[in-house]
């Protein structure tokens, strides 16, 4: 028989860390930090209007663009929150979560040969989604000495004639590093000498503990450059509604929506009509998960100090990245015996890119019973560690 | 920092000093100076447990009563308030806007004691136009814990 497969494919490397999840799942009694999502429900107002919806029998497609009112409320919100100006007929999409528009703005975006810039250590799908789009990833191995920021030197010594796409990955999953308003001036003015384009990763913007979010489209000349992507699965808790969006130039935004709608139709009607009552009336709820999330996030940096752990203030998302060089071990091989021996399960930094080796992922999407427990074990296990060492 | 620390322990007064501190980020001395602050300043009235009684071998029954009352010349409603909280059994009391004045929760271990309650005492008071009581027969949440439901982790494993 034929081989069935496409190349291009095949050759994708599975993610590393999958082996490692089999493990945790089978394990009993083991405490894992690995999740990278809330442990929050969906407010239940937000869940309510979603039930209600059905209730009504809303059961339809949307426009492929996406519910009108939505659009609507995602303009209003992206204006009240950042001062940025969208029209919700020419520059909103609504996706499949924030990872469908990564898909299809490189899609739409990129031609063969193309280069797109991705900083690492950041989340697993940019590589992929650019080389199945055609285009060529170029790694920008972001530094533990620089708090995982991307730095504007950086970014040019990476530009090639053939550079075509910016991912700018911040607030970060795994780092937490985000970049305040400063580092994106420095940014926007090497983009806009080497005309370049920016995909704008934004799914944490509300999970900044700091200082406040800042997108890049807010920078002057930036906005026609740029895909705005963000989403309601962090903000809002809403993982398994799967729904974010992207906002853009019309013409960006307007190929997009044609692989959209060939592909997917339309995001879920349920979530789109929930997401409504996210926008208008969530507010409240994001700041108190936002307040737990900070208070578990100085809880884990307090209890690392006092370990003598080096770990960099994270002023976002919900992940410290703490570094464990001093023991001699892969990120790789120090996450599977702290699994063996204590049964915590942490995610080595590595699957994240190979600038994140000797560091590891830790999500503090759990409650804080849970982080403590899971602490005095990692506490255990380093201990035991430098014992043998000496 | 008082505000946070306030919303931290009013879902769990039982954090340690050293946790607290660490959840906001500020010394230990400091955690324990803004506490005794704040119980001097009569802001934190008291560190309670919320059981579910329903669960345990005891036996309680509680009533919410309405009481409507003549407010009285130069005291409005506190004096009768108070009149009525003195009773031990009587779990709180509130003013309320309505077609009601106060609003009693009141704690006994029969029917006839709490009906005797409301009968020989609550009702006797002069002041007291009329009142109706209502049995708690379920409680589902209180101090916004829901007492039906169990709390599992159910997430999924999935690739970051």
């Amino acid at each position: 028989m034929r081989n069935p497969l496409a190349d291009k494919v095949v050759e994708i490397k599975p993610s590393g860390i999958r082996k490692f999840f089999d493990i945790v799942t089978e394990m009993k009694d083991a405490i894992s930090l690995g999740v990278g999502e809330p442990d929050f429900d969906t407010p239940w107002h937000i869940r309510d209007e979603g039930i209600y919806s059905l209730e009504k029998g809303r059961t339809f497609y949307t426009s492929n663009s996406g519910l009108k009112e939505l659009r609507q409320e995602i303009c209003n919100t992206l204006k009240r929150k950042q001062g940025l100006d969208y029209d919700p007929l020419k520059n909103v999409l609504i996706t499949v979560g924030g990872s469908e528009a990564i898909d299809i703005g490189l899609r739409a975006m990129l031609n063969p040969q193309d280069e797109v810039i991705i900083p690492e250590p950041s989340y697993v799908s940019y590589e992929p989604c650019t080389i199945l789009a055609g285009g060529t990833p170029v790694i920008i191995n972001l530094k533990a000495e620089n708090d995982f920021k991307l730095t504007a030197e950086e970014l040019k010594a990476a530009i090639t004639d053939k550079t075509k796409v910016l991912i700018l990955p911040f607030p970060n999953n795994p780092t937490g590093a985000i970049l305040e308003k400063e580092y994106l001036e420095e940014l926007a003015k090497v983009i806009i000498e080497n005309d370049i384009y920016v995909m704008s990763d934004e799914i944490y913007s509300e999970l900044t503990y700091t200082s406040k979010h800042v997108s890049i489209a807010t920078m002057e000349g930036l906005k026609e450059r740029t895909i705005l992507i963000n989403g309601f699965s962090k903000a809002y808790a809403m993982t398994g509604w799967r729904l974010g969006y992207a906002c853009g130039p019309e013409e960006i935004i307007k190929q997009m929506t044609k692989i959209h709608q060939f592909a997917i139709m339309c995001a879920p009607t349920t979530s789109q009509y929930a997401a409504v009552e996210a926008l208008k009336n969530g507010d409240d709820d994001i700041e108190k998960m936002r307040m737990e999330y900070n208070q578990r996030r100085r809880f884990l940096l307090k209890r690392f100090d006092e370990m003598g752990l080096p770990c960099f203030e994270p002023g976002g998302a919900f992940y410290v990245f703490p570094c464990i060089k001093e023991f001699g071990l892969t990120s790789d091989e120090f996450a599977t015996k702290l699994l063996e021996e204590q049964k915590v399960a942490v995610v080595p930094g590595t699957a994240f890119g190979v600038s994140g080796e000797g560091f590891l992922r830790i999500s503090y999407a759990y409650s804080l019973e849970q982080l403590k427990e899971a602490l005095g074990r990692i506490e255990v296990f380093i201990n035991t560690l430098r014992e043998k060492k000496n | 920092m008082r505000d946070e620390l306030l919303a931290i322990i009013e879902k769990n007064s039982r954090i340690g000093i050293s946790d607290l501190a660490a959840m906001l980020g500020v010394g230990e001395d400091l955690v324990v100076n803004e506490l005794a602050a704040l119980e001097a300043e009569g802001i934190i009235c008291g560190y309670h447990t919320l059981i579910n009684w329903d669960k345990t071998d005891i036996d309680t029954v509680t009533a919410l009563i309405e009481v409507r009352v003549t407010p009285q010349r130069g005291e409005g409603f506190d004096k009768i308030a108070e009149r009525i909280y003195k009773y031990p059994e009587v779990r709180s009391v509130y003013l309320l806007s309505g077609g009601y004045d106060l609003m009693v929760t009141l704690e006994g271990k029969t029917l006839k004691e709490v009906s005797g309650f409301v009968s020989e005492k609550l009702s006797a008071l002069d002041t007291v136009i009329s009142t109706a009581t209502h049995f708690i027969l379920k409680k589902y949440k209180d101090h916004g814990t829901v007492f039906v439901q169990k709390e599992i982790d159910e997430r999924e494993m999935i690739i970051p």
